[in-house]
């Protein structure tokens, strides 16, 4: 039976630590994601759990302590945010390269500078190319579900790649909302014990990790990586049907929210997903028939599944939660229009930058794409393709001057 | 379990081959590397001049100067990067650094 509460999406990815009782965790706080380690040094302190809680003096040496921890046959978890995870970026690769299978709870913020503390996602998008499973939540429940399915995923035997677990700062993370949680034994059956092929504590043969790789060889290996990340997306969907038949709630690569017959749709990634979907009602209601397509998983990068999901759709406009400084649009845009490209008739796509550093996007900034979209599917012209939305500006903007 | 050994890897081994993230799974394996292909200088070791007071092989940074039975044998040249520690250290002067011609 699940359990009624309402708790923040922090206390809800260390509700699922401590059911999970991980064997060490790597802590460091930096906003917004200093409550897990916070809540769960509290269920060290009463005996709840018998994880080996190990404080660092920085984020580098808490992911080089998972990647120790994991190489020794631990399973290893970590949470950050912001500079945090930039800090980690050296060993965010040694990580992956190592094909450890650490879990990481991400809690999006932007990164400095100029210096700020609010959410968007540039700071698991600057690691997107790392080499780790990223996997975003839009509430609470999905934060809670991710983090329950993420393991599985990544210690599943020809993937071993490290899971970044993204939910958005503050937002997702600080808001109390409703939540369905699972019970104890129930989420210990599902989750599993972990038990890696090799070990470098525990065996009776040696195991060296990590040695140098000179160029006859690595290449060799950087290939063996990217075969991983494809098996990753079967892992995911496996993990998934499971987890619906277990526990009742559905996941895949994406959500496609009123698809079926959209003419226009938004892909975007994280909490925005809610206020499009009450924008969506708001315009339906209004006989336009519009829909949202919610990335889930952004590494592996669903390629042809999102390609067939817009296959139909007359505009898109994606929405990037981070700048990628390109002068061409943001990473989301141009991974999801790549996507498109094979398409026989591929909709007109348009890059809509939005929420940056904390940024509001209410439903009226979502109304306000979805008739830019209207025009375009009216006029046949797709004008500007990157485009900023909520800044004030002393001129009038493509999508308003955000006073 | 697999446990693929570093003597079946070589460079031409196919990725599907290799260890996932080249992970070793035996001790000593540094033996299948040939650095003396990398020596600008090789030792010669005369032994007429040598006492044996073995001062050179623990200097030896590449355990390339073999002992047995307390008495050091001449020189692994598979292996000796040719750095010339071992000259350095010998007081019998036993030990000369010569240009090295590779073939």
């Amino acid at each position: 039976m699940s359990i009624r509460e309402r708790l923040s999406g922090n206390e809800a990815v260390a509700y699922a630590m401590r059911q999970i009782n991980p064997d060490v965790f790597a802590a460091f706080p930096i906003t917004p994601s200093t409550e897990i380690p916070q809540y769960f040094a509290q269920y060290v302190a009463n005996g709840q759990v018998d994880t080996e809680y190990v404080t660092v003096e920085s984020e580098h040496s808490s992911m080089s302590t998972c990647i120790g921890a994991s190489a020794a046959g631990c399973r290893a978890v970590t949470a950050t945010s912001s500079a945090g995870l930039a800090f980690m970026y050296e060993v965010l690769y040694v990580a992956a390269s190592s094909r450890l299978p650490i879990t990481l709870a991400c809690v999006n913020r932007t990164l400095t500078g100029p210096i700020n503390i609010n959410n968007d996602h540039s700071d698991s998008m600057g690691a997107r190319d790392s080499g780790w499973i990223q996997i975003y939540a839009e509430n609470n429940q999905e934060a809670y579900d991710n983090y329950l399915q993420a393991m599985r995923i990544s210690e599943t035997p020809d993937v071993r790649l490290p899971i970044m677990v993204c939910q958005d700062g503050f937002i997702t993370s600080h808001a109390v909302e409703n939540i369905l949680l699972e019970e104890d034994a129930a989420v210990k059956a599902f989750v599993g014990e972990y038990h890696p092929e090799h070990a470098l504590m525990g065996r009776d043969h040696p195991l060296a990790v990590g040695p140098y790789d000179n160029s006859p060889y690595c290449m060799e290996h950087k290939v063996q990586q990217a075969e991983a990340m494809k098996n990753a997306k079967r892992a995911i969907l496996d993990v998934a049907a499971d987890f619906e038949k277990t526990f009742g709630r559905k996941y895949g690569f994406f959500e496609e929210y009123r698809m079926e017959d959209a003419e226009v749709a938004l892909v975007l990634i994280g909490s925005t997903a809610g206020t499009a979907k009450a924008c969506i009602e708001d315009l339906r209601s209004q006989g336009i028939k519009a829909g949202l397509v919610k990335i889930r998983v952004f590494r592996p990068f669903p390629f042809e599944e999102i390609a067939a999901a817009l296959s139909h759709v007359k505009a898109v406009a994606v929405m990037d939660k981070s700048e990628g400084y390109s002068a061409a649009g943001g990473p989301l845009f141009a991974e999801v229009r790549s996507a498109c490209y094979d398409l026989p008739n591929p909709p007109k796509m348009i890059d809509v930058v939005y929420g940056l550093a904390g940024r509001d996007c209410a439903v009226q900034d979502v109304e306000r794409v979805y008739r830019y979209l209207l025009k375009i599917v009216e006029t046949g012209e797709v004008g500007p393709r990157y485009i900023h939305m909520g800044q004030r500006s002393a001129k009038e903007e493509v999508l308003g001057n955000g006073l | 379990m697999s446990y693929i050994q570093a003597k079946d890897i070589n460079e031409k081994t196919p990725w599907q081959g290799l260890t996932p993230g080249g992970e070793i799974y035996e001790g000593g394996t540094s033996k299948l590397t040939l650095t003396g292909q990398w020596r600008v200088n090789r030792p010669a070791w005369n032994s007429a001049l040598c006492r044996q007071c073995l001062l050179c092989a623990p200097f030896c940074p590449d355990s390339s100067i073999p002992v047995k039975d307390g008495k050091r044998l001449d020189f692994d040249l598979d292996h000796c990067k040719g750095c010339g520690i071992c000259a350095k250290v010998c007081p019998f002067k036993a030990i000369r650094m010569e240009q090295e011609v590779h073939q």
